[in-house]
């Protein structure tokens, strides 16, 4: 059963040709059988899960089953889940088991989902190929000693390698879209606002959202089906009606209006990549689109606008860790300060005390200005181009990432270069709009991701884009090599 | 733009992050590297554009004035490094 | 050389909303310690904040009160620093964009002048938590019932000149939020606390001095105390060459005396940026003008009315304003007994010293409106005279009954029965022949008028009090007159 993909586990399930419990029992012994190879969980809920398998195959026999009732999949582990270890990937919440839930976990639950466990992530949600997690690195599972991407390096490499149909990830700057492209998965950020961040631990809260991994674009509506919705605990959720996004999946692409940004095909990105995300969009005017370059005139900027207001947000969302209500406290503090000094430096991993301290100096008496108000001008000067690029076309397309997934410790020592592995992905957080990333080629033998940019609230096309794409290409089903 | 080791030492004492002398000095070059690409901005032109706080053009909306909230201290507590009689403990406190 | 001093004071309200400003955590007073605190006002992982409407409603309706531009927009800021008691490490506050602009009040002072102060401006913020110094085998307690409890700073102009205009206005401040019912304004409770700022400048000169700013003054004697204390000792300071020094300092009520806090080892650094949790709040005309309709009748309007409505002089208004409670009393008192000028002398001289001594507010007040009313009329009906009135007075105060029940069991009923005084009369005037001669003997008119008096004395004292005066003095002229 593995090799399903949500839907058909879903229909299985509905034809009684398996049971939730016979699923899980299976999905569980995978994951104890192989991800010693990726170390895709941080955190496997085998009694949870069982109960929650039992649970939904009850609620099936009473005819209370959804699409997700019985589906087992994983969380990232930074969604709050009741009374499981929650760790954002830290040293700081190894022992936190929240006496809470996400709203997403919620829903999830309450869908009759089959939570298996935590994924792996860079600590806090910072890094593009988790590598900085406390709990080590994550192996791609299309090669030894590659990065899967990040921040949701576990989600995706746990869906990479058939551990679990689906994973819910975050996405702040492309964490769920570049480790989609280098795992050769369908990975989904709506827009801002679309599904509710509460119970979800803060990065920087302007540009967190939650989204997808998947295996493809009608799972990746399936799950958003149930994610997706206002949720008045989050004072930036956005109170609007959740589309049926699996109704509009089979829809027809002619007179499609897509946009390629001359600026995403520059230096950064390589002939060979360009050459693949270029044959992927020829797929698109096969079937029926057009396709015009239009530009992005301000796209240079997102990384560096990025760097001000992310970690600016976070300096201030990541105070709350201090040793005193819950996580990592140090041994006999002295004073106040002692605690706090120590319980941080000791709690927090080395990217994540640099974006805080880099957040900081950016907040600082005579930078403020110069740093933060200056980002967040250029923030809406990327947003105006955004406004003005979906004037004339209905979703722009380009690549994920720079490049296929590298090799670890190739960008541990070099931040700047580490952080322009979301060139591409940072803008749509800036402006909020949705985004995603489908297997769009190889290079390599690597998969590469095509990016999919929405107007805002548009998810709805850009499903039902990706699924055409899927349904006349099979980049999608490339298995990993490594996978089981 | 580079930054200075006094200015990395006041930043971390704002941040209450405690630095090894060895971790200052790998920071000053990793911090001027980001800083120095962050410096790009510098060069754009954003004269009369208002700072763009928030992606969505949205506003608060108003809880109504109601306890919805019951007593979970227990459960809160429970994953708290160190409480006594219903308190948090820390360090003595000196006002 | 002549000094002015200059003061500006920083009014913190506890709004008295049923629940917290950004959870749905109680807010009532004497809770076991954490009970209510939320995973919100705890600052767990993943918590968001959501904007509690009746806080903004009393920020509004006290903007109106003071005739503040209430902002169609406002933003929530965060305020960041490390403390025990603040669990967020940041403070969610209103930097930039306060919710209630510029707005006035006048003051009437004892010289029976009245003077506007300004209001910078009022914003709303969340209240921290508190530490407990009980040892805790050398650790202080933490809790956070009261975090998150809706603040309301209302930051005056530098409008004061003296420590009993600064008196004045916080006692407008407070009778204007407790005629709102939008806070108990009990300071000895903290529901209102007020840090002063304090410069002195050579009369005359227009720059300020550099100002201090004195926490903790947490009563309106205090309030008057602190700041004389703090401008002597500045006063001083500089006329022995010194300089004041721009610090926060405590006043210590025990000493009267103000110290210097300890000054951190770096300064200070809010780094205040826009909450990105919270969006900004839009108010319209028609939210804004429903409150305004339904604002209750506050301290001038009242203090105009009761001039034009009972005759009283502004200097006797005044005080009667102070507080709703007292207000309503007066208005009992002087409808009543018909009589308002002698409601409002009893209540600012009688039960004012009673009160003052006793320690008592006017809702505790052991004498009711009714009660007095009623000793009012007896005394314009004639039944007591006004001297014996007051040792009715007390006698209600210490709860021994009803008026007339003590005017009757302590027989103090005045005496206007001719017959009777007129028989004191002959008794006295027999029993002092010699004072009657030196009456009849004595020339000068003013001294005979002298004489006279002595003689109603004795009149008066044999009927212990009780007899009518005016009878007295004709039936004493009379007979006088006819012996001459």
């Amino acid at each position: 059963m593995h090799t399903s993909t949500l839907s058909e586990l879903a229909r299985a399930l509905e034809a009684g040709e398996t049971t939730s419990e016979a699923l899980t029992r299976e999905t569980l012994e995978r994951i104890r059988a192989h991800d010693g190879r990726y170390n895709s969980f941080i955190t496997v809920a085998e009694e949870r899960a069982l109960e929650q398998a039992r649970a939904a195959d009850q609620a099936r026999t009473e005819g209370r089953a959804g699409p997700l009732t019985g589906i087992p999949f994983a969380h990232k582990d930074i969604f709050c889940t009741e009374d499981l270890l929650t760790t954002c990937g830290s040293r700081m919440l190894e022992n936190f088991a929240p006496p809470y839930n996400s709203t997403v976990a919620q829903k999830l639950d309450d869908a009759g989902a089959v939570c298996v466990g935590k994924a792996n992530m860079d600590e806090f949600a910072m890094g593009s190929s988790n590598e900085t997690s406390y709990f080590g690195p994550v192996t791609n599972p299309w090669g030894d000693g590659l990065v899967p991407g990040g921040s949701s390096g576990g989600s995706a490499a746990a869906v990479a390698a058939r551990l679990v149909p689906a994973a819910t990830a975050t996405d702040t700057g492309g964490s769920i879209r570049q480790p989609a492209a280098l795992c050769g998965l369908t990975g989904l950020k709506p827009t801002y606002g679309r599904i509710s961040r509460y119970g979800i631990i803060a990065f920087a809260s302007s540009l967190d959202q939650a989204g997808t991994l998947t295996r493809d674009a009608r799972d990746a509506a399936l799950m958003l089906n149930t994610m997706a919705g206002f949720d008045p605990k989050d004072s930036t959720s956005l109170d609007r009606e959740v589309p049926d996004y699996c109704a509009s999946l089979d829809n027809d692409l002619s007179g499609l209006r897509i946009g390629l940004p001359k600026e995403y095909f520059s230096d950064e990105l390589s002939p060979e990549m360009a050459e693949q995300v270029r044959n992927a969009v020829r797929e698109y005017e096969n079937l029926g689109a057009t396709v015009k370059e239009i530009s992005l005139p301000h796209s240079h900027l997102a990384v560096a606008a990025y760097y001000v207001i992310a970690p600016a947000e976070a300096s201030a969302n990541l105070s709350r860790f201090d040793g005193v209500r819950y996580g990592h406290r140090c041994e006999n503090p002295q004073d106040l300060n002692d605690l706090y000094l120590r319980s941080r430096s000791e709690g927090f991993g080395e990217e994540v005390k640099r974006r805080i301290l880099v957040g900081t100096y950016a907040l600082s008496a005579g930078f403020f200005d110069a740093y933060y108000l200056k980002a967040q001008k250029v923030r809406r000067l990327i947003q105006q181009d955004f406004t003005d690029a979906f004037n004339e076309v209905d979703l722009i397309m380009g690549p994920t990432s720079p490049s296929p997934a590298f090799a670890q410790g190739d960008k541990t020592d070099d931040p700047i270069n580490m952080y322009l592995e979301d060139v591409f992905t940072i803008a749509s957080n800036l402006a909020g709009l949705p985004a995603m990333s489908i297997p769009g080629g190889m290079v390599n033998n690597l998969p590469v991701g095509l990016q999919i940019i929405g107007n805002y609230f548009d998810e709805a096309r850009m499903l039902n884009a990706a699924h055409r794409f899927q349904q006349v290409t099979d980049w999608h089903q490339q298995v990993a090599p490594n996978g089981v | 733009m580079s930054i200075s080791r006094d200015k990395i030492e006041q930043v971390a004492w704002l941040a209450r992050i405690r630095l090894e002398d060895s971790e200052k000095e790998a920071l000053e070059g990793k911090l001027s590297d980001i800083l120095g690409m962050v410096d790009q901005l510098q060069a754009s032109d954003t004269d009369g554009i208002t700072p763009m706080a928030h992606p969505l053009d949205a506003t608060q909306r108003l809880r109504p004035d109601e306890v919805t909230e019951t007593n979970k201290r227990e459960r809160f507590q429970a994953v708290a490094p160190e409480t006594q009689d219903g308190l948090y403990l820390v360090p003595r406190v000196v006002e | 050389m002549q000094w002015e001093t200059v003061i500006g004071l920083e009014v913190h309200v506890q709004l008295a909303t049923q629940s917290k400003i950004f959870s749905g955590a109680s807010t009532a007073f004497g809770a076991e310690p954490n009970a209510q605190a939320s995973a919100v006002d705890l600052a767990m992982p993943g918590m968001l904040p959501v904007l509690n409407e009746g806080a903004v409603r009393m920020a509004v309706q006290f903007g109106l009160a003071v005739n503040a531009n209430i902002a169609h927009r406002s933003v929530f800021d965060r305020k960041n620093y490390f403390y025990a008691d603040l669990p967020k490490g940041y403070q969610i506050s209103q930097m930039y964009h306060p919710i209630v602009g510029k707005g006035e009040v006048s003051v009437n002072l004892s010289d029976g002048s009245e003077r506007t102060i300004g209001i910078e401006h009022a914003h709303l913020e969340e209240d921290a938590g508190k530490s407990l110094h009980e040892d805790f085998q050398g650790q202080s307690g933490i809790d956070l019932n009261r975090a998150g409890t809706p603040l309301l700073e209302i930051v005056s102009e530098p409008d004061m000149r003296s420590a009993e205009e600064a008196a004045a206005y916080l006692r407008k401040i407070h009778a204007i939020v407790t005629y709102l019912g939008i806070s108990d304004g009990d300071m000895s409770q903290g529901s209102m606390r007020c840090d002063c700022n304090v410069s002195v400048r050579p009369k005359g000169q227009t720059e300020f001095g550099t100002r201090s700013e004195i926490k903790n003054v947490n009563s309106f004697r205090f309030v008057e105390k602190a700041i004389n204390t703090e401008v002597e000792r500045q006063i001083e300071l500089i006329e022995d060459g010194g300089e004041v020094q721009q610090e926060t300092r405590l006043y210590d009520a025990d000493r009267d005396e103000t110290r210097s806090m300890r000054t951190k080892e770096f300064a200070n650094d809010y780094r205040y940026f826009p909450d990105p949790d919270l969006l900004p709040v839009e108010i319209d005309d028609t939210y804004i003008n429903a409150i305004r309709d339904g604002l209750p009748e506050l301290p001038d309007a009242k203090q105009a009315r009761f001039v034009t409505e009972y005759g009283l002089n502004a200097d006797e208004a005044a005080p009667l304003v102070q507080s709703q409670a007292l207000a309503d009393y007066f208005e009992q008192v002087a409808r009543g007994s018909g009589d308002a000028r002698q409601a409002a002398n009893w209540i600012m001289g009688e039960l004012a010293r009673l009160m003052n001594q006793n320690e008592v507010e006017i809702q505790d007040c052991p004498v009711n409106a009714g009660d007095l009313a009623t000793l009012i009329l007896r005394v314009q009906d004639g039944t007591i005279s006004g001297k014996l009135a007051k040792q009715v007075f007390e006698a209600l105060w210490n709860g021994e009954g009803s008026p007339d029940d003590i005017i009757e069991q302590q027989g103090l009923k005045q005496v206007s029965d001719s017959g009777e005084i007129e028989a004191l009369v002959d008794q006295v005037l027999a029993d002092n022949q010699a004072m009657v001669d030196d009456y009849l003997s004595e020339e000068v008119a003013k001294k005979q008028k002298k004489k006279f008096n002595a003689l109603v004395g004795q009149v008066m004292k044999a009927s212990q009090g009780k007899a009518n005066p005016a009878q007295v003095n004709d039936i004493l002229q009379q007979k006088l007159t006819s012996s001459d």
